[in-house]
């Protein structure tokens, strides 16, 4: 089975900067990856690289076995990769509603179609089962619980083949970060891939199935979940070295 | 349906004009405008407040009031346009040269002028964008640029009056001929009254429909009423001012001009609240670096909020001429400033995410109105700016402060 997404020697220099040094990388379908590492190692800028809001200097992406080039958000999402940034990415000025639909508004001739989006956005919202009182007041207003999950309902709309989630629950109570994990879980079953980056190794470990951990803009190594301790896993994190009977190519 | 509406969390605190859905700005402005009025029509002793001194005013008002909703995208989108003054100028010149008769013009059809004049201002516009929007160049420079060379530009075509301008084109500015008479005045405000009724009974309709909340039917009865109120109003001023030298007098009825301006107004308010163009720019305005993650074409965009604004400043210099019968190369100097001001008064933003049409084109109607009633009671030019500054500032203290009390 050709993977959903691979990334192939992926690399990146922001000025004297090497973010990225030949990171490759896969994701296949139905599968959680999880990507680890200490702050400033890479994680994000990669997965930008994917969709679409960097380009790489040098490497290849193939979604299903092919090439394709990603040379802007439009054409991640074209591939149906949808993301969710650790910045959340919202339009403080704009609702729910038009943030949920922002960029791929639906429309009547050339009127914006405001109910429909707004019995849609609501649907979707509901299902994260996240309290927001009103669809119709700047996201500004809104807790940051409350705007992370705008953002993901935003991703979980568009029916993704892949999913970036970026720190999607950074700013959630417990609860509502269990709500996070049984929704992955249900687009996993449902045949998304999705790569998870999170700074909290227990949610990580219960939802992932492969980790690649990555240091300096390098990939440090990829195991199977289930192969490794905690342990060895902030091992890798911290000293960036994979136990040689670990490694999973 | 599952209403997570009625679950009504404090995180989010909303007043009572907000819950019944009306814009406090909106309404203060109105005040605002009341207010002067009342204050100018005291002071001139009955002058200000005559129906040939308000269909004046609404003449005087048309031209920035045609620009005024395409400086708001403009500053919405983060940008700002200090060449439209100079453009208006340069553009009111060119069209004066192509049509105003030899010597001193080209003596061609007033419609060759005007559609010069529009591409020429079109043209202009899309260089500002471009330059701003792909190469990176912020738009305070580039226009201020801009302000310098189409002044001079204009100097360049002519350093005289260029004038007399054609008839048929000279109907654009509102004299001669150039009201569309009390019949159609009448036509144009029921037809306005008609659209107002059916869009507030549709759609609070189609929200019910949808299970969405709706105001109360008070508070939809009385913005309806009042703004139906104002549009009776302005029909009954309008054919008030007799044609001059009519016996017995003949209503003149809504200038064309002051159509145009109406026309550009509620079409641009409807483009903002309607359209993806509109919802972009607010985007942008809001996080230029979310609409670009939302694969919104930031640029572009750009590109045709400068185009647009070109196209206004066109059409603004067109009336702006035919009211004067020809072109200055001075006409329209400081204007910028003047637009800026009534988009700002009229609580647009100038970081940039927020601002409404209708705010600015009240905004525009204040800045006349001032102007208008100094004028009137005898205040001379320089201590008029003097006045309109102060406003200028107060207002934008009050839409500072009462953001940071709506805040909480
Ligand atoms: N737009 C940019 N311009 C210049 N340098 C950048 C840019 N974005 C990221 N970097 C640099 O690239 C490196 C990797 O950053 P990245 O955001 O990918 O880290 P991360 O692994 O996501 O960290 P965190 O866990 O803190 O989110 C850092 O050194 C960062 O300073
Ligand atoms: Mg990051």
């Amino acid at each position: 089975m050709n993977p959903l997404i691979e990334m192939k020697n992926i690399s990146l220099r922001f000025g004297g900067n090497q973010a990225l040094s030949d990171v490759s990388i896969n994701l296949y379908p139905g599968e959680v990856v999880g990507l680890l590492g200490h702050n400033g190692a890479g994680k994000s800028t990669l997965i930008k690289v994917l969709s679409g809001a960097y380009k790489s200097d040098s490497g290849q992406i193939f979604v299903e076995g092919s090439e394709v080039k990603i040379n802007n958000p439009q054409d991640s999402q074209r591939h149906g990769i949808e993301t969710i940034y650790q910045s959340l990415a919202l339009a403080d000025n704009l609702d729910a509603v038009a943030n949920v639909f922002l960029g791929r508004e639906k429309i009547n001739g050339v009127v914006l179609d405001e109910d429909t989006m707004e019995i849609e956005a609501r649907k979707v919202l509901d299902r994260l089962r996240v309290k927001i009182p009103s669809l119709r007041v700047p996201v500004s207003n809104m807790s940051g619980g409350q705007r992370q999950t705008v953002a993901i309902a935003r991703a979980v709309y568009f029916k993704a083949k892949v999913l970036i989630m970026d720190e999607p629950t950074a700013a959630l109570g417990p609860e509502e970060t269990q709500k996070v994990g049984e929704l992955i879980k249900a687009l996993k079953a449902e045949g998304v891939g999705i790569f998870l980056i999170s700074h909290d190794l227990h949610d990580v470990a219960d939802l992932s199935d492969r980790l690649t951990v990555m240091k300096n803009g390098r990939v440090v190594g990829t195991v199977n979940t289930k192969d490794v301790s905690e342990d060895e896993v902030l091992g890798m994190i911290i000293a960036g070295t994979t136990p040689k009977h670990l490694a999973n190519k | 349906m599952q209403n997570v509406q009625t679950n009504q969390a404090p995180a989010v605190r909303r007043s009572l004009l907000q819950n019944l859905g009306i814009d406090a700005q909106l309404l203060t402005m109105l005040a605002a405008i009341v207010m002067v009025w009342i204050g100018f029509q005291i002071w001139s002793e009955g002058l200000f407040l005559s129906p040939r001194n308000l269909w004046f005013l609404a003449v005087q008002s048309a031209v920035v009031g045609i620009m005024v909703g395409g400086m708001v995208l403009i500053i919405v989108a983060r940008q700002i346009d200090l060449a439209a003054g100079s453009i208006l100028g340069f553009t009111a010149m060119v069209m004066a040269v192509f049509q105003a008769p030899p010597p001193n013009g080209l003596g061609l059809h007033w419609i060759i002028a005007l559609i010069a004049g529009i591409l020429v201002a079109i043209l202009i516009g899309s260089i500002n964008g471009s330059v701003s929007a792909y190469v990176g160049v912020p738009a305070f420079v580039v226009t201020l640029a801009g302000m310098m060379i189409f002044r001079n530009l204009t100097f360049s075509l002519s350093n005289v009056t260029i004038t007399p301008l054609n008839e048929t084109f000279q109907i654009l500015g509102g004299g001669n001929n150039g009201s569309i008479g009390p019949l159609w005045t009448w036509v144009f405000g029921l037809a306005i009254a008609v659209l107002i009724l059916w869009q507030t009974l549709a759609g609070r309709l189609r929200r019910q429909k949808n299970g969405f909340a709706v105001r109360p039917m008070w508070a939809e009865a009385l913005v309806t009423g009042l703004t139906l109120l104002i549009v009776l109003g302005f029909v009954l001023v309008m054919n008030a001012y007799p044609v001059p030298g009519t016996d017995p007098p003949v209503g003149s009825g809504i200038p064309i001009p002051v159509l145009i301006a109406l026309a550009v107004l509620g079409f641009l308010n409807w483009m903002t609240r309607n359209t993806r163009f509109g919802r972009y720019i607010f985007a942008i305005g809001g996080n230029p670096e979310a609409a670009l993650l939302a694969g919104i074409n930031v640029k572009r965009t750009m590109l045709f909020i400068f185009m647009l604004m070109g196209f206004l400043t066109a059409i603004a210099a067109a009336v702006q001429a035919a009211r004067l019968n020809g072109a200055t190369p001075t006409v329209g100097r400081d204007l910028e400033l003047t637009v800026i001001a009534g988009a700002v008064i009229g609580g647009t933003v100038l970081s940039g995410g927020a601002g409404t049409i209708l705010g600015a084109g009240l905004g525009a109607l204040l800045m006349s109105s001032l102007e208008n009633g100094l004028g009137l009671v005898g205040v001379a030019t320089e201590q008029q700016k003097i006045v309109i500054g102060i406003v200028l500032l107060l207002a934008v203290i009050w839409n500072t402060v009462s953001a940071r009390w709506r805040k909480g």
